[in-house]
């Protein structure tokens, strides 16, 4: 007997035959294959991809940094893709990830941007950056429990209530942390490094300036350059500081490029030991 | 019973421009018992005269909590009111888990007017029957809103619905600065219960098993006080002014009609005519 239920109360192939699609179109599309295939699938994989996001804390603010690479597979198919923008008046958020998953995001954000907004008759409560992230923690995790994950790496950046720097990460697991210094994607590896030297423990941000913490990012987009081949030399990098509208500086450039290590560089594309 | 043509459905016009079944529905929370609410610059208190049916039958409940930092007492017909607190509630916990912040009493209040205006709209249905005082403490500090079945809704410093409501709100307007001054939280549940005392029908008084206070502000979560807990406040009743109240409040409950409860803001022009209107009826009702 055969135990598979998908083929219980079906007349027997070794008896009458495969069963003749064609007759009445009875089936979806007369494709056996398709009939007894897996029902649904949804994403398995990122298709157009942003790389990493970094972010670090300083004394009284945020400095969040993300190129504008879009790459498809290991094409570096879009060079002008935005992937910081703001939420309310003092937070933003930087996606890496899937880019369509990411203007999903970004459509969700500006929707309840709008809600908000009905119920906030005397201005001045718009949603702070711990509740923008608590909300796309939601919408993340429900997304991934339908096995239909937003493929993104999200950091959030923006103040608390108590005007103290806000800084959280969360992904399409739904996973969330905070940090002093947070980096997604390949920075994970290669950036963070450099930025824990300036706050090797939490709450080192406090002795961090603007201009040291302003310095470790750029320095990082150039390292992240240099050794991420999905990456671009033109960035986005957003200054928030307490009580002061976000400062976006859109096409940066990485200066001083320094290339001569490339030489030493061994294996995949270049010469051979 | 005089004959009505306009008033067979919630949604249909008389021609002077009026929707009697959103006018019944308001004079239903004149048939619950009194509910008060005062707020201070950190607190709010509401209080309110539970009633029961019978001797031996337990008292209604006037007082719901929603949240730790919101609640609201109700006048009219008490499952209705249950029904928007559930709702309530469960607006309360979903924007908790959302957002990880407790809701804002306004964003509250105004979800449910949205919701009560829908049955002002709707063949079919019927406007809940209930008023509700919405206290809460929230970022933007202590608020007091009422809430009215017509959808409306208007911020307080003092407010007062349900029975003899208006002796009530006669008694916040004379007190009103010495109560925004107020900074403890016991002088101003004092204040709440005297107000309360003079919407009382002359053979009743405030005991502990009629009387529901309940706090919130700084600090201080929501809690509902009721039996034996009142005492404390019912003890500190002053007898004078209690007496000298109930004169004004038998003489001036009608007439004084035209003097809203004072409020933080303009009161709305219409606002305004129709709770005239309703107590000019109310009179020949009686």
């Amino acid at each position: 007997m055969n135990h598979d239920p998908y083929v219980w109360g079906r007349p027997d192939d070794a008896v009458y035959g495969a069963y003749n699609h064609a007759i009445a179109n009875a089936s979806s599309h007369g494709n056996v294959q398709e009939e007894t295939s897996f029902p649904k699938m949804n994403s398995q994989q990122p298709i157009i991809t942003g790389t990493s996001v970094n972010s670090i804390k300083f004394k009284d603010g945020v400095i969040v940094a993300a190129d504008n690479m879009g790459s498809y597979g290991s094409l570096l198919r879009f060079n002008n893709i935005e992937r910081i923008f703001k939420v309310g008046k003092e937070t933003v958020v930087g996606v890496s990830g899937d880019i369509s998953d990411f203007q999903q995001i970004q459509r969700l954000l500006d929707e309840l941007e709008i809600t908000e907004e009905i119920y906030d008759n005397d201005g001045g409560h718009n949603l702070r950056a711990p509740n923008v992230h608590e909300y796309l923690t939601r919408v993340l995790y429900n997304r991934r429990s339908k096995m239909d994950p937003l493929w993104n790496a999200v950091v959030v950046a923006g103040f608390n209530d108590d005007k103290t720097p806000f800084l959280r990460y969360v992904d399409l697991l739904g996973v969330t942390y905070g940090l002093s210094a947070i980096c997604t994607g390949f920075g994970a590896h290669l950036a963070i490094p450099l930025l824990r030297q300036l706050v090797p423990d939490d709450k080192d941000y406090q002795n961090v300036t603007e201009e040291q913490a302003r310095e470790a990012i750029i320095n990082c987009m150039k390292v992240l350059f240099y050794r991420d081949a999905r990456s671009s030399d033109k960035f986005t990098l957003v200054t928030l500081k307490q009580g002061q509208p976000p400062k976006f500086e859109k096409d940066l450039r990485c200066e001083n490029q320094n290339w001569r290590f490339a030489k030493d560089l061994v294996g995949y594309g270049s010469t051979q030991l | 019973m005089f004959r009505n043509n306009y008033d067979n459905d919630s949604i249909t016009y008389s021609p002077t421009g009026r929707l009697f079944q959103v006018e019944y529905a308001l004079e239903a929370i004149k048939q619950g018992s009194a509910a008060v609410g005062i707020a201070s610059k950190t607190h709010v208190v509401l209080v309110a005269l539970k009633r029961n049916a019978e001797e031996l039958g337990s008292y209604q409940k006037k007082l719901i909590k929603i949240d730790d930092h919101m609640g609201i007492a109700l006048a009219g017909l008490a499952p209705d009111a249950r029904v928007l607190s559930n709702y309530l509630r469960k607006q309360a916990m979903n924007l908790k888990m959302v957002f990880n912040r407790p809701i804002l009493t306004q964003r509250a209040v105004l979800q449910i007017a949205d919701k009560a205006q829908e049955n002002t709209q709707l063949y079919g249905s019927r406007p809940y029957g209930v008023g509700l005082l919405v206290a809460g403490y929230d970022e933007t500090g202590a608020h007091l809103y009422e809430f009215q079945p017509s959808g409306l809704v208007l911020e307080y410093y003092g407010a007062a619905i349900g029975a003899r409501s208006q002796a009530a709100r006669t008694y916040l307007e004379r007190t009103l600065e010495e109560v925004r001054e107020v900074t403890d939280v016991e002088s101003l549940i004092v204040h709440g219960l005297n107000a309360l005392r003079d919407t009382l029908a002359q053979d009743v008084e405030l005991t502990l098993r009629n009387t529901s206070v309940a706090v919130v502000g700084k600090d201080t979560s929501f809690k509902i006080y009721e039996d034996d807990e009142v005492t404390q406040w019912l003890e500190k009743l002053d007898l004078v002014s209690n007496a000298r109240s109930r004169d004004d409040g038998a003489d001036g409950d009608e007439e004084t009609a035209e003097g809203d409860a004072p409020q933080p803001e303009n009161p709305d022009a219409d606002a305004g005519a129709a709770a005239d209107a309703d107590d000019t009826r109310m009179e020949t009702d009686e």
